[in-house]
């Protein structure tokens, strides 16, 4: 998994590491956050895009081994939520490239992050 | 001929993703730049367009962490503009909310500065002893994060009086959590080698630069919002403000330790308050906004926060200006980086608590001649670790 977080307010970032953490931990299914997009499968979006996260988001999109699934991650990924009227707003992650789940919430708890992606095993 | 490595984009745990620029030459840190606005989103603007009630909703999302300070903030610069005193009870419930916020936030900075320094068990240990932080902020709001629990002039929810004995139980059992990472912290030689002596700040420095909260009061600056303004239940408590003369990591990390003491403290004190209040005395009834302007402090986990309102008599801002505290500690990396090693720099920069996981994900080394790839981030977490292992086989 590569994690972008884009124009955000953390909670969504931080509710992802808390997989990571011993309550919750994702790498009993396997699962590990890498550094780069090249060692990834899946790609982890939340926050709303902004115009300068949206470039960078495709440049991103494109330099990803493929197939790559793509998961929206909070109200903001999936939506734009509460930012989505905001003067700086580049549309929601579906606008910009393809996502083969969304996980709402705001933020989503690590339970609904957690059954997202296991969703994601079976596809 | 230096070399340039940038930090970044993405700074995920931080309200402000920046790219850093490293100019070093060997290993040695020259000059340091940063980069804003890739988490713009611009929530002055959108807070025009909101009714007072909605605007708490959207401040409370300025940060995902400090998820409170921002109502906290905004709260007392409203009721300042409007003169309304709130209830015992209520500044007794906002107490209770703000410090198990800096809790959990500084427990959160402690697990990342342990992953950074390679001690990926500390990062583990400390986000477990979080959740029972977490598990409360469920209990008493209904969501891990985001609590929106402020409004003008009360709070949405009660603390009834029969989950103070629950409360009661979580803090005992943090604060033996407490004093065993305490000990593992101060007595462990590693941790000492690593970070006394780095990324020092001076008294001067942090007055040249305007650095606020922990950043400040590890350099001897004795400077807080709760006691200095006082708000809600800050003044009908004993406790005290924590401060460190060193100025470097160590001293950041102990100040940090402290408070968490300081809070816990509070929160009780907090919790024996309500005691005697009524239950469900939460609000004071509002009538209208009044044309005005007003200003708002809170002392968030990271520092000041700053709430600057202006209102016409409608139902919503004409002006809202935000100003959060690691937009100004952020600055104090010319100062605390520049001279280092690029393996020191990592933790000096993680101090600020700007939360420095982003090398894991897009900070690559350029060769500034070639463009040719050097390091990436986890190469350069794995730089900042070995150092420590090095230490650590020293000293054995």
């Amino acid at each position: 998994m590569f994690h972008f977080g884009g124009a955000s307010c953390n909670n969504c970032d931080i509710e992802i590491l808390a997989c990571l953490t011993p309550r919750f931990d994702v790498e009993r299914f396997g699962m590990q956050l890498v550094g780069t997009i090249r060692h990834a499968d899946v790609l982890l979006v939340n926050g709303s895009i902004n115009q300068k996260d949206k470039v960078r988001l495709l440049e991103l999109y494109e330099q990803a081994p493929k197939p790559i699934l793509v998961v929206a991650i909070g109200a903001c990924g999936c939506t734009g939520g509460i930012f989505a009227e905001g003067n700086t707003f580049a549309g929601p992650v579906d606008k910009i490239i393809p996502v083969d789940a969304y996980i709402p919430g705001c933020p989503p708890k690590p339970e609904a992050i957690i059954a997202g992606i296991v969703k994601l095993l079976h596809k | 001929m230096s070399k340039i490595i940038p930090i970044g984009p993405y700074h995920p745990l931080q309200e402000e993703p920046e790219l850093f620029k490293l100019y070093c030459e060997g290993e040695i840190v020259k000059d340091i730049k940063w980069e804003t606005g890739y988490n713009h989103r611009g929530i002055e603007k959108l807070s025009e367009s909101k009714t007072f009630d909605q605007v708490f909703f959207l401040v409370e999302r300025v940060c995902g962490i400090c998820s409170t300070s921002h109502p906290f903030a905004f709260a007392n610069c409203m009721e300042e503009i409007a003169d309304i005193e709130i209830t015992n009870r209520t500044k007794y419930i906002r107490s209770i909310i703000g410090e198990l916020e800096r809790i959990h936030s500084h427990l959160l900075w402690l697990g990342l500065a342990g992953h950074f320094l390679g001690y990926n068990t500390v990062f583990m240990w400390v986000w477990k002893y979080r959740e029972p932080v977490l598990d409360l902020f469920e209990m008493i709001t209904g969501n891990r994060n985001s609590y929106a629990m402020f409004k003008i002039g009360g709070v949405r929810r009660d603390i009834p009086n029969d989950k103070i004995p629950a409360i009661q139980e979580v803090l005992d059992g943090l604060k033996k959590k407490l004093d065993l990472l305490t000990g593992a912290v101060m007595d462990d030689p590693v941790i000492h080698a690593r970070t006394k002596g780095v990324g020092v700040l001076t008294r001067e420095d942090i007055i040249d630069y305007a650095a606020v909260g922990p950043t400040a009061r590890a350099s001897g600056v004795d400077i807080d919002v709760r006691r200095d303004d006082p708000y809600a239940a800050y003044p009908l408590v004993n406790w005290k403000v924590i401060t460190a003369k060193e100025g470097d990591v160590f001293a950041k990390v102990e100040v940090r330790l402290l408070e968490m003491y300081e809070s816990v403290s509070i929160i009780e004190q907090c919790l024996e308050g309500l005691k005697n209040e009524k239950e469900g005395d939460i609000e004071v009834p509002i009538d209208e906004i009044p044309a005005g302007m007003g200003t708002g402090r809170a002392e968030a986990p990271r520092g000041e926060v700053f709430h600057f309102v202006r209102t016409d008599g409608s139902n919503f801002p004409v002006r809202h200006k935000i100003r959060a505290p690691s937009y100004v500690n952020i600055a104090t990396f010319r100062k605390s980086c520049i001279g280092q090693t690029i393996s020191d720099a990592t933790i000096s920069l993680a101090a600020v608590d700007p939360c420095y996981c982003c090398t894991e994900r897009m900070a690559y080394a350029y060769d500034a001649v070639t463009g040719k790839k050097l390091l990436n981030g986890s190469e350069l977490v794995k730089l900042s670790q070995d150092r420590t292992d090095e230490i650590r086989k020293k000293s054995n």
